[in-house]
């Protein structure tokens, strides 16, 4: 099962070597790994997306405490959250298809941030399930080329 | 006062009263200030002898052992001391030279990233940037690398850094350790281990697997008290060995692949099992899903990621083993256990641990040793055969006085170890066993030994061969011997004589304990070399694959 960890680490050099060396040296897998600053500039938060079974998980989780520039760990899998990734995707697009392309990105939110003769450049957000259902339908247009990012996430509620 | 004068007077801040270190171009600044400081340099024949002096000293003084080594090569040689001593949870402080800053990779002279490298085998390790940071590094260092579970931790720090001019520190007052995600928890959960005590209450074949964190814990009064009091028979592992008198009626002695009958059988047939600051490594365990079947199983250590790794738990108890123990005596009576003792003894008195005694062998030579010098020697020893009969048949009565190699298997660990010890413990006998494979690989240190006129006693076995892979390949690959014969060994009477060391040979059997008796006498170091058989097993067994009652007994 996939799950979700966010990572409290102290913003330093080489955290990132440390966390991504530990998961290639004990075989676990990473689907995805975010890193970037938080509202306090000595810390930065990991997403960590794994695939694992519990026992699996409560490992990655007990060795990436191990870690003596990781603060704190949480599973927020079962949590209530917003996970959000980005996507940027080149899609082929004339004249005769770019109207639909442009109806479909409504539909998904996405917007059309660069244009050139015979394709579009759209962006989006979103978590997997959208990403993909986007993705789905953009296909049988040809999809040249696309990069996204990891998830990020953050529970809901107050704090 | 510049960066490597301040890193000086930080170590003498926090204890240090020698390294072990060898020098070069990048620590030319330390070992400059060295020669103003009363910390004491001993200089090893190579930085690897210098990593496992560090990591002996550590384990015969109770505090982190300090190695020093220049940039490139220097720091590289540290690398297999260093693993070594991570498997083994030994504290210790691995100080590098860099190459200077402006030149960090650049492939520079003498570069390598030596943080990059030790990243896996270190508990943590610095990079340092600004002299600045050398009070707080060092006083981390030591902090994370001898509390919680303990460990090897690296300093690395640039020429230029070592150079640059900074603030004296001050000696009365030690920067705050304040590390947001090290907080080891030492104190065991209440109720796990009320839960852990109402299995010892209930349990008709309780038996105690205790490994090294007994040893770090200082726990081994508090072991005894538990033991004796509920009458629970003691395994170890081969770290643990020493943390239970093994000539008690209620010691078992060695577990494992080569563990005793008794102690093998015991743990395959108990229905609890309380594992104290161990890790049910592969060695321990045999196959791990035929370990200890009928068991509920306890298990107590400092580090949480080591419960549930290897075994499935029932009561898991973080926390320190000697504060989770004293939880433990408030709540345990007094037991009886009559019939486990009795069934204990049966298996004592009809599958007792034996080896030939039709001709010389090592384990007659450890076992007279045993009996001469137990109680006050320290024991070190190599990898190996030898090792594994010092571990069966020396039985040690003091915790921590035997010194091994146990989760990498270093050969080579043993002469500079026993180096180590005897530094730390100027006054004590220190006796090395190894064998002419394992002393081949660090025989340079006896070049150490001697220019700090240490003592030592080494007991050396030679069988021209290396027994433990000829075992290995006995019984795994069809007998087809390979690539372990040493056709060709020096003169070990002719190097002990370059060495100007007390030679002395042994051949016979009844040899065996007047020629150690005169060695032992011998005031300065000797070296006593034992022939043995190339074909002598280590006995008992357990081939991969089986359970730990499925082992191989001399006949």
């Amino acid at each position: 099962m996939r799950h979700t960890l966010s990572v409290i680490v102290e913003n330093k050099p080489g955290i990132l070597t440390r966390v991504a060396g530990l998961f290639a040296r004990r075989g676990y897998n990473i689907e995805s790994l975010v890193v970037g600053e938080t509202e306090n500039p000595q810390v930065s938060r990991m997403t960590i997306v794994v695939d694992g079974d519990e026992k699996i998980i409560e490992q990655v989780t007990k060795q990436l405490h191990k870690l003596i520039e990781v603060i704190k760990i949480s599973d927020i899998t079962q949590e209530e959250s917003v996970h959000r990734e980005l996507i940027l995707v080149r899609v082929a697009a004339d004249a005769s298809t770019r109207g639909e392309i442009m109806q479909i990105c409504e539909i998904f939110r996405a917007s059309i941030v660069d244009l050139s003769r015979n394709s579009v450049m759209i962006q989006a957000t979103g978590d997997q399930k959208k990403i993909e259902a986007m993705l789905t339908t953009l296909r049988p247009f040809g999809i040249r080329e696309f990069a996204r990012t990891g998830r990020i996430s953050m529970v809901r509620g107050s704090k | 006062m510049n960066g490597a004068q301040a890193l000086l007077k930080c170590l003498e801040a926090n204890g240090v009263e020698m390294i072990f270190g060898y020098p070069g171009g990048s620590v030319l600044p330390i070992y400059d200030a060295l020669l103003d400081s009363p910390i004491r340099h001993i200089l090893v024949r190579c930085e690897q002898g210098a990593a496992h002096a560090a990591n002996g000293y550590a384990r015969a003084a109770g505090k982190p052992g300090v190695c020093l080594a220049t940039s490139g090569p220097g720091a590289t040689n540290l690398v297999t001391g260093i693993a070594n001593a991570y498997m083994d949870s030994i504290p210790m402080i691995a100080i590098t030279g860099q190459v200077p800053t402006s030149m960090v990779g650049t492939d520079a002279f003498q570069e390598v990233d030596i943080t990059g490298i030790t990243l896996p085998i270190t508990k943590h390790n610095y990079l340092v940037k600004d002299p600045a940071e050398i009070p707080r590094v060092v006083q981390e260092a030591f902090h994370i690398a001898s509390t919680g579970r303990p460990g090897p931790v690296l300093i690395d720090i640039p020429k230029d850094v070592l150079q640059a001019q900074c603030p004296c520190p001050d000696a009365d007052e030690k920067p705050v350790v304040d590390i947001k995600g090290y907080r080891p928890n030492v104190k065991g959960h209440p109720s796990q281990i009320k839960n852990a005590v109402k299995l010892i209450e209930a349990a008709k074949r309780p038996v105690l697997m205790i490994g090294g964190g007994i040893i770090h814990a200082q726990a081994s009064a508090e072991l005894f008290e538990l033991a004796t009091r509920a009458n629970i028979p003691v395994a170890t592992t081969l770290m643990g060995i020493g943390a239970f008198s093994e000539t008690h009626r209620l010691s078992l002695g060695l577990m494992g692949m080569h563990g005793t009958p008794y102690a093998n059988l015991a743990i395959s047939k108990a229905d609890l099992l309380i594992g104290i600051g161990v890790r049910f490594g592969d060695r321990a365990t045999g196959d791990v899903g035929k370990f200890a079947r009928d068991a509920k199983i306890v298990h107590v250590d400092i580090d949480p990621a080591e419960i549930g790794k290897n075994a499935d738990i029932d009561v898991p108890i973080v926390g320190d083993a000697r504060i989770v123990l004293k939880e433990f005596l408030k709540l345990t009576p007094p037991m009886e256990q009559a019939e486990w003792m009795d069934q204990i003894a049966a298996w004592k008195q009809n599958r007792p641990l034996k080896f030939r005694t039709d001709q010389l062998t090592a384990q007659q030579v450890i076992e007279t040793v045993g009996n001469l010098t137990r109680d006050k020697a320290w024991v070190a020893t190599d990898v190996g055969q030898h090792q594994i009969w010092t571990a069966l048949f020396y039985k040690f009565n003091r915790p921590g006085s035997f010194i091994t190699s146990a989760g990498l298997g270093t050969m080579g660990y043993g002469l500079p170890a026993a180096n180590g010890v005897q530094m730390a413990r100027p006054d004590d006998m220190v006796i090395l066993f190894t064998g002419d494979g394992s002393i081949q690989m660090q025989m340079q240190e006896l070049g150490t030994a001697r220019q700090e006129n240490l003592p030592l006693k080494i007991i050396l076995f030679n069988n021209h061969a290396l027994g433990m892979v000829r075992q290995l390949q006995h019984f795994y690959c069809g007998k087809r011997y390979s690539g372990v014969k040493m056709t060709f060994n020096p003169q070990f009477s002719s190097l002990a004589e370059a060495y100007g060391i007390q030679y002395y040979h042994i051949s016979s059997q009844e040899a065996v304990e007047s020629t150690l008796k005169e060695a032992f006498a011998h005031p300065g170091m000797v070296m006593v070399e034992v022939a043995v058989d190339e074909q002598e097993m280590v006995y008992p067994t357990v081939l991969g694959g089986k359970g730990l009652d499925e082992l191989i007994v001399c006949d």
